[in-house]
């Protein structure tokens, strides 16, 4: 995918600026792009990994264990076609934390973990059940709670407050989660509604 | 708003004592699991940091060429109201495939018109809680070999669109 967006992007802003006379602005400017984009990443050094060093002791004392068994009752309330105890619970939750927390490294195993598990249960193979439907909006609905990468970003460019963001942030997250919630169980009920008439 | 705003001081802090009082409780040597979190962060930026000079040098092609400032005043043409300013939307559209392209036009609205602006609070809203849908739902779906997604992509667009219009409306009301 990036291949083609950065190769137009620069394809079409040479013959762009050929055409309309900003060669010299290009010049200028793409080499200050590149300049800006490292003096962002000694900004970023810094942040992200006082972050995960953070997220490190959290992870290291069992914390990520513990938020995902505290988040059972509501996976329970989520997954009704998973049965009570069965592996996909524990990794749904793992990537539900690990999203929140910002741990993308520990979020995507658990992810194709869950789904693995979740194919287990899966009928039809090759047609996506209703719990995976729902693992994978909740999932993409954005669960993170502290966006530090974009903390950083703000304060590289002069940001009077870069943490701002982050109580709006969680409202518009949960926003979006909630509206992913309020979708799953409507559409999920309907089609167990549709399976349990069409059974003989 | 202002609630929301006293919010943001208060959650890192509270994190940071959080986990680390955890950790101190659960009798680890935490400076040492910091420092080895913190040796993984760094590769990260390391990392990333060639993509991103890559990125950033081609959105800085684009914005110089006047390319962006047309596709903007395009955008301006289509779109109705004034709840989504059209330097927004290619953000939206690229972070829909990829959140690396998506964070360089971001980094780029804030050079042009600073982070605090209204462009810049509504970006750095809307990229922290939207995510890479279609790249996600290939690698998910590809893992168990499902090729009929049924309601997903609905569902995701559904909750996207609702993260962004959240985004714009709260920006507006933190200026």
């Amino acid at each position: 995918m990036l291949n083609f967006l950065w190769g137009a992007m620069i394809v079409t802003g040479v013959i762009w600026g050929a055409l309309h006379g900003t060669l010299g602005a290009i010049t200028e400017n793409v080499l200050s792009g590149a300049r800006d984009a490292v003096n962002l990443c000694i900004t970023m050094l810094g942040i992200l990994s006082f972050w995960t060093g953070i997220l490190k002791i959290g992870e290291n004392a069992g914390l990520l264990d513990q938020l995902s068994r505290a988040l059972r009752p509501v996976i329970r309330f989520l997954f009704p076609t998973v049965p009570k105890g069965h592996p996909a619970e524990q990794a749904i939750s793992v990537n539900f934390i690990a999203n929140m927390l910002g741990l993308g490294w520990a979020a995507t195993p658990a992810g194709l973990k869950a789904m693995e598990s979740l194919n287990t249960l899966n009928d039809k193979k090759g047609t996506a059940t209703n719990a995976m439907c729902t693992f994978l909006i909740l999932n993409m609905s954005s669960l993170q709670l502290i966006p530090i990468n974009m903390i950083a970003y703000r304060s590289q460019y002069g940001s009077a407050n870069p943490a701002a963001i982050v109580g709006p942030g969680i409202i518009a997250t949960m926003a979006s989660t909630l509206a992913a919630v309020v979708f799953c169980r409507i559409v999920d009920g309907k089609a167990s509604h549709l399976q349990s008439i069409t059974k003989p | 708003m202002n609630l929301i705003l006293y919010l943001s001081d208060m959650i890192l802090p509270f994190a940071l004592l959080y986990i680390v009082a955890y950790g101190f409780l659960a009798g680890r040597p935490v400076y040492d699991d910091f420092v080895s979190g913190a040796k993984e962060g760094f590769h990260t930026v390391l990392n990333v940091m060639p993509t991103l000079i890559g990125l950033m040098a081609g959105i800085a092609v684009l914005r110089s060429s006047g390319f962006l400032d047309f596709l903007a005043g395009l955008l301006a043409s289509v779109i109705p109201g004034d709840l989504v300013l059209p330097e927004l939307v290619p953000v939206i559209l690229v972070k829909l495939f990829s959140s690396s392209a998506a964070t360089g036009l971001a980094l780029d609205i804030f050079r042009e018109y600073g982070a605090d602006s209204l462009p810049g609070l509504s970006v750095s809203l809307m990229l922290s809680c939207t995510e890479t849908i279609f790249y996600t739902m290939s690698v998910y779906f590809m893992a168990v070999k499902v090729k009929k997604t049924r309601y997903t992509l609905p569902g995701a667009l559904i909750a996207t669109a609702t993260g962004i219009l959240m985004s714009l409306l709260l920006a507006r009301h933190m200026m």
